[in-house]
């Protein structure tokens, strides 16, 4: 069976930290940082290698934040 | 499967999802976690897969998303608070080959603008109405709107909505399904990655819709105002289940075969 690997990338300038994202992900890949951006809000980083990129967390982000990448791995 | 490197995976041909081109590359000016942006996106979305960016006109309301010209990259008209389906109306029969729509929220489509929205929903006018009620009046600091819950705790109903007093929240999609002018009508919400699929379906739906002349398409997008009800975005989605959804049902209400 082919494996899948996925990646996400947060743009943390533009994250509000809502935390929305991350009751939609089924691997709980993201966290909330300890750091926070430009605009004072902790914004969420991914946690694990466990993504699969399912694109749920994009698909709820309000401010369109996360950009997804998978691959197939042969 | 351990070999692989987050650069092998972060390449260009592995997109698989990404902010549409549609919305500019402003921070929108929404409250953390509100359900705007989700609906702003999905509709750029829409219009991105049908390639009618350039063919649509948008108007914007009064209300939160009164700056909604700012993120959506299309043309956009500004309307006096309420009257966007008026406005909508003027836009679409003077251009009738372009695809109109209004995005309003609830103090500005189930109030103030009643009538304007009554009359060109039963005109059957051929526009798309997006409706996003979250049951406050969100701008101006969480006031009680006609859409707002029974017993729910506002700015000015920090006891709870009284019926008796204050008059019962008003169904607007309900309402304006039993009007011969308007061809689907429905419910949806954003809170979910199911919902926001579902909701964007609807959206697609609605502008497919108006190139059939029928009438008009509107779609109620249920959404919520954490800082209006005072909670955490995740806390508020909860809450929107809990409560909105079993007064605000989701789903179709009129549909049309095509």
């Amino acid at each position: 069976m082919a494996k899948v690997k996925g990646d996400i990338v947060i743009d943390i300038e533009k994250c509000k930290g809502c935390q929305v994202c991350m009751p939609a992900c089924p691997n709980d890949v993201i966290g909330v940082s300890k750091n926070v951006n430009g605009k004072g809000y902790n914004y969420v980083e991914t946690v694990n290698e466990e993504c699969i990129g399912c694109a749920n967390c994009a698909v709820v982000c309000p401010d369109g934040v996360i950009t997804v990448y998978r691959k197939r791995i042969e | 499967m351990d070999t692989i490197s987050k650069e092998d995976i972060r390449k260009p041909e592995n997109i698989v999802y990404k902010r549409t081109e549609l919305l500019t590359d402003k921070v929108m000016s929404y409250c953390p976690g509100c359900g705007h942006g989700t609906a702003h996106r999905i509709i750029m979305e829409v219009l991105e897969e049908m390639g009618i960016q350039d063919k649509t006109i948008g108007i914007a309301p009064v209300g939160c998303s009164v700056l909604a010209y700012e993120f959506m990259n299309i043309d956009m008209q500004q309307a006096a608070h309420g009257r966007a389906p008026a406005l909508a109306t003027a836009v679409k029969r003077l251009n009738p080959d372009k695809f109109v729509f209004t995005y309003q929220g609830d103090g500005d489509l189930a109030a103030i603008g009643t009538a304007e929205t009554i009359h060109a929903c039963n005109r059957g006018e051929n526009i798309v109405i997006i409706f996003i009620n979250n049951g406050i009046y969100g701008m101006t600091g969480g006031q009680m709107a006609p859409t707002t819950l029974e017993g729910m705790k506002s700015s000015t109903s920090p006891y709870g909505r009284d019926i008796k007093s204050m008059g019962n929240p008003i169904k607007m999609t309900e309402l304006v399904a039993q009007l011969p002018g308007t061809i689907y009508v429905t419910r949806q919400a954003v809170h979910t990655p199911a919902n926001v699929r579902k909701a964007k379906k609807a959206v697609r739906k609605a502008f497919e819709n108006q190139k059939l002349n029928k009438g008009l398409s509107f779609v109620e997008i249920v959404s919520n105002c954490n800082s209006g009800w005072k909670m955490t975005p995740n806390q508020a989605n909860q809450w929107m289940v809990d409560n909105m959804f079993p007064f605000y049902p989701l789903g179709d209400i009129k549909v049309n075969e095509d």
